[in-house]
């Protein structure tokens, strides 16, 4: 995997070089990244006492699994590293802190709600999508069930239903959209006890974020997680170990639809590469139409009645 | 349809022991399919949170796709846009091919969508999503799969026209339905050229695209296969597969109906693959070579080894092959290397979509489940079946009696 990633540079840099130059793409991940309504939530871990009332928070919100808040107080589960599921939108893991091994680094996962996200960029209806505020939110009713935002997405953040025949979802935290708009804070950050979750403006929680690393050096490392990786994301990470050693994903800046889309533009938004090439078989077809020394002219144009 | 008809309805026992074989694997693919519906994906795949694709994507799309290109390459390309006649033979049995195997994709896909009651959903432009790659698939899928059944009407037209018995009440209808037959054949015999074109320009946006699909997930693919020119070599080997496919599929054919091979066409179409064939390995050891991506070739690690067997067996070897004048002109030999180079594209989506496909946080890798298996098995058992009703029904083959009746009747003319 260490060599996929690396990989993965070079391959870009041999991108870059092709004749569909990535331009319009990081133009457009600057336009996105700039949206000054953009939300976003930063997480300090070093905060996070590891309570597991996120999510309680969140299996309450999404009318997940309905257990009570006794199901959430269960510190057993910390000892494997647990993911996202169909029923649980956010999970908290903890990992090892050797600085000091009583007070262990928990961290809370969810969808990073991308500021170009792959899962948008992949679905083909548009059941997945970016709303004004930069919440990745998903309609059921449009949705195919192809998966193939699952496929997309670089945190491996869509689960889906395989259990149910008839009306499979797409399930992942949609930042408690409905409970913005009724004005209400994000469930997860409502609940959280300590300041380990702020909920605000994604700008302002940048600005926060590196307010805190300079005030604090000696407690953070001086990288905000989902600052630059796959071109922005709305929720960020202080911590104070590297954030691969936490279960982090080790991504590059590169937002992922940077190769798909620019093809897809020159495709469709032109229209031009498919006529040309209609016209230029067009044209073939005219130029070769005395055909091999099999053809019979009399013959080739038309339909034989017979048989 | 601008070939003259030299083709009639295979006259041979339809009921052999291998087609009731061929309907009890299909049989199973049905059960599955049932159960499928009924109990959800689960119960039948090895899918989970980390593979959301198996082979139904991987063989029965991609792979089917894939195979189907002889029907753009064969029967469009080569026969009516560059008009060599001499292949015409194989011009409806590629034409068949490419609108069964489009048909079983869509039938495929119809399993494994979640919500495939949803499946017109991307032909609403209120939800058209254009960044999306599995938009242009899907809409150049359904154009071109509607394409191929107008350019098979002619077919059924010549079939029927004078020959419409309807049976009981029915009958009344005879004569509008023969007129009906009539209009169509001459209207779409004028305008057929377009079809064909479009087809051809339906076709290389979607076997291109194919192999877009995965270049959204730069950091999980790996970088033997993840290259900006996935697209294009996924296009190159779709064109490399398509005469191998044809050849493949008109040697099967004359070994099963007891006919003597159509080498005479059938030889010089190979000569050609050694061409297309050798574009397409060009262009992936090159992309290897300028990526430097070669250094994962021999780290011993598992895909390592599935991009060399992909390579050895489905590129160097055939085409090794395909190079000696014996190869070509013996049908056991080159029916054994065409089917190299079938399998060897299909290794490749294989490779492709789930090899290199390495998503993190798996707890596990993926393989198919028996379901998956058998129903892909099924799947393809089915498509033979139809393709061997299709032949005795329609006018597919050319006459049985005389193996070369193009050249023969040429000379007699
Ligand atoms: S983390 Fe994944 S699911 Fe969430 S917005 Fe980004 S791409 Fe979409
Ligand atoms: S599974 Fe649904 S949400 Fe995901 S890409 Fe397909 S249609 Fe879109
Ligand atoms: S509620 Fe807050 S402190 Fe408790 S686990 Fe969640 S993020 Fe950490």
């Amino acid at each position: 995997m260490k060599l996929n990633r690396r990989g993965f540079f070079q391959v870009m840099a041999a991108g870059t070089a092709t004749a569909l130059a990535s331009q319009p793409a990081q133009a457009s991940d600057q336009a996105q990244a700039s949206n000054p309504n953009s939300i976003g939530m930063l997480v300090d871990t070093t905060e996070c006492i590891g309570c597991r009332k996120c999510e309680f928070a969140c299996d309450m919100a999404n009318n997940l699994t309905g257990q009570p808040v006794k199901a959430f107080e269960d510190m057993k589960v910390y000892d494997r590293e647990r993911r996202m599921s169909e029923n649980a939108f956010t999970v908290v893991n903890r990992y090892a802190n050797p600085e000091d091994s009583n007070r262990p680094i928990y961290v809370k996962s969810q969808c990073m709600h991308c500021l170009k996200p792959g899962c948008t960029s992949a679905c083909l209806v548009g059941a997945l999508r970016v709303g004004d505020n930069g919440a990745v939110v998903y309609d059921a009713w449009k949705c195919l069930g192809c998966r193939y935002c699952m496929v997309a997405c670089p945190f491996q953040v869509p689960m889906y239903e395989y259990d149910d025949p008839l009306t499979p979802r797409v399930r992942k935290c949609e930042f408690c959209h409905t409970r913005l708009e009724e004005g209400k804070l994000p469930a997860c950050a409502e609940m959280c006890p300590p300041m380990a979750l702020t909920f605000g403006s994604r700008e302002e929680l940048l600005k926060l974020a590196h307010k805190k690393i300079e005030s604090n050096p000696d407690r953070y490392i001086d990288h905000v997680y989902g600052e630059k990786e796959v071109g922005g994301t709305s929720w960020l990470y202080l911590a104070s170990r590297e954030f691969e050693k936490t279960g982090f994903l080790k991504l590059g800046e590169g937002a992922v639809p940077s190769l798909t889309e620019p093809i897809q533009h020159a495709i469709f938004k032109l229209g031009l590469p498919p006529l040309a090439l209609y016209g230029l078989l067009g044209a073939m077809m005219w130029t070769y139409r005395n055909g091999d020394e099999y053809i019979d002219p009399g013959e080739s144009e038309e339909t034989d009645p017979s048989a | 349809m601008h070939e003259p008809a030299r083709a009639e309805p295979a006259r041979k026992e339809f009921w052999t022991p291998g087609v009731y074989a061929l309907i009890v694997l299909a049989g199973i693919a049905v059960v599955i399919a049932i159960y499928r519906f009924v109990y959800g994906l689960s119960a039948v795949t090895n899918l989970d949170q980390e593979y959301p694709w198996g082979i139904w994507i991987a063989l029965d799309v991609a792979t089917g796709v894939a195979l189907a290109a002889g029907g753009f390459t064969t029967a469009a390309a080569l026969t009516h846009i560059f008009h060599r006649h001499r292949y015409e033979v194989l011009v409806r049995p590629a034409l068949l091919t490419a609108m069964l195997g489009y048909t079983f994709v869509a039938l495929g896909l119809t399993v494994d969508l979640g919500r495939y009651y949803n499946m017109w959903h991307p032909l609403m432009p209120s939800m058209w999503q254009g960044n999306s790659v599995l938009f242009e698939v899907g809409m150049c899928v359904v154009i071109y799969l509607n394409v191929l059944y107008i350019e098979f009407l002619p077919i059924v037209c010549e079939r029927f026209i004078g020959a419409v018995h309807l049976p009981g009440l029915l009958a009344r209808f005879n004569q509008p339905v023969d007129s009906l037959l009539r209009f169509l054949d001459r209207t779409l015999s004028r305008v057929m050229f377009l079809f064909i074109i479009a087809g051809v320009v339906l076709s290389c946006m979607h076997q291109s695209s194919l192999g877009g699909l995965l270049l959204i997930a730069p950091y999980k693919m790996h970088p033997l296969w993840y290259t900006p020119i996935l697209p294009f070599l996924f296009l190159l080997s779709a064109i490399a597969v398509g005469f191998p496919m044809v050849i493949f599929e008109s040697l099967l054919a004359s070994k099963s109906f007891g006919r003597k091979p159509e080498m005479h066409v059938l030889t010089p179409l190979a000569r050609l693959v050694t061409l297309t064939l050798g574009i397409y390995m060009i262009a992936k050891i090159a992309d290897l070579l300028i990526r430097d991506a070669y250094v994962y070739l021999f780290d011993g690690s598992f895909e390592s080894w599935m991009f060399l067997a992909e390579m050895f067996f489905g590129g160097f070897l055939p085409m090794g092959m395909l190079l000696s004048d014996k190869v070509r002109f013996s049908p056991n030999l080159l029916l054994a290397s065409t089917t190299l180079v079938v399998l060897g594209v299909a290794f490749n989506r294989i490779n492709v979509f789930l090899v290199a496909y390495q998503p993190p946080y798996a707890q596990k890798a993926y393989f198919p489940s028996l379901g998956e298996i058998f129903f892909t098995v099924g799947m393809i058992a089915a498509l033979m079946l139809v393709y061997r009703a299709a032949v005795t029904i329609f006018p597919i083959l050319p006459p049985g009696h005389k193996p070369s009746s193009r050249v023969l009747i040429k000379q007699e003319g």
